[in-house]
């Protein structure tokens, strides 16, 4: 009696797994790569500063407290729509906010800045991409939290909504005791 | 058809042709050292998953970013990394995904096993099913024509 029922059971099984399949795929037209990074030590970097380009930055010089290090670019419309949402969490002041400008060319980045504001405690610049694949950075723009040790702790592909700053960066600080 | 139209034609044809070139063709930047070293870079780039264009490799993928994964791939080819070490360099910055071949670990044992397990499953369950079948009835001497 049950191996009569086994073959539509194993049917039964397989379509369930691949509606959950198609289902979490819904609406996304590319699968977010979870950044292998996360719960470990920062990609070492020696970039120039934007706003004193002849200053160069390390990771160890950002190192004693935590900070969000924003991926953006001029020629960037997400990142358009995103800065608002940036600015908030700057002028909240519970966490300091590095802007990456990435494959950008200086003149571009500092009308952007004239026009959106700069938001930014200060600016790497990476004007190749080549630091940028250490950070497994592959578009604009993407957001990582870094902590006081230098540890990546979150990481967010694509525009952050005030939803995901609700969500899910807020209570990450709170866990990690960031700010108040 | 006027000679006039038919070289119109004929420019339709070469551009026609020329816009499916690239897509025929892998993307080959800078010059090889040896043969080996364009076999390898080709083999290996045929591996690497394209991260913006999630659905092509390195060597198919016109993107800005796979351009530069490309020249990594290059550098560390020439740094004198193994294949395995160009992987793992890979792998360190943008995770499993980027292997177009799953390497076989906990996390992929499902992807690797999983066909092999249901095969078994759908044998094993035809096999069950045939088994049971009564036998047919002798066959009888028929009356009818065949």
């Amino acid at each position: 009696m049950i191996s009569r029922w086994l073959p539509f059971g194993v049917f039964a099984a397989i379509a369930l797994l691949l509606g959950v399949g198609v289902i979490m795929n819904a609406g996304r037209t590319q699968v977010e790569i979870v950044s292998p990074l996360i719960g470990k030590p920062a990609p070492d970097f020696a970039l120039p500063d934007f706003a004193n380009p002849s200053q160069i930055v390390r990771q160890a010089d950002l190192r004693g407290q935590p900070y969000l290090l924003n991926v953006w670019a001029s020629w960037c419309a997400s990142c358009r729509i995103e800065h608002p949402v940036i600015a908030d969490i700057a002028l909240s002041g519970r966490i300091t906010v590095i802007g990456y400008n990435y494959k950008d060319e200086r003149a571009a980045a500092e009308r952007w800045l004239r026009q959106l504001g700069n938001p930014y405690h200060r600016i790497l610049v990476d004007e190749t991409g080549r630091a940028a694949i250490d950070w497994g950075i592959y578009g604009t723009p993407e957001t990582f939290l870094v902590d006081a040790e230098g540890i990546v702790r979150w990481k967010h592909v694509g525009p952050i909504s005030p939803q995901t700053v609700e969500r899910e960066l807020l209570p990450l600080l709170d866990t990690l005791g960031v700010g108040r | 058809m006027n000679a006039a139209m038919l070289r119109r034609w004929r420019w339709l044809l070469v551009l026609v042709l020329l816009a499916f070139a690239g897509s025929a063709m892998a993307i080959m930047p800078k010059e090889f050292q040896s043969p080996e070293e364009a076999e390898r870079y080709r083999s290996l780039s045929h591996e690497i998953r394209c991260v913006m264009c999630q659905n092509q490799s390195l060597a198919d993928s016109p993107a800005g970013i796979a351009d530069d994964l490309r020249y990594q791939l290059l550098a560390r080819m020439r740094e004198g990394y193994s294949d395995e070490q160009i992987r793992d360099w890979f792998v360190a910055r943008y995770g499993e995904f980027v292997l177009y071949r799953p390497r076989f670990n906990p996390t992929t044992w499902a992807l690797w096993i999983g066909p092999f397990l249901l095969l078994a499953i759908g044998v094993w369950s035809l096999v069950a099913v045939i088994r049971r079948q009564r036998p047919l009835p002798p066959a009888r001497p028929e009356s009818e024509e065949s």
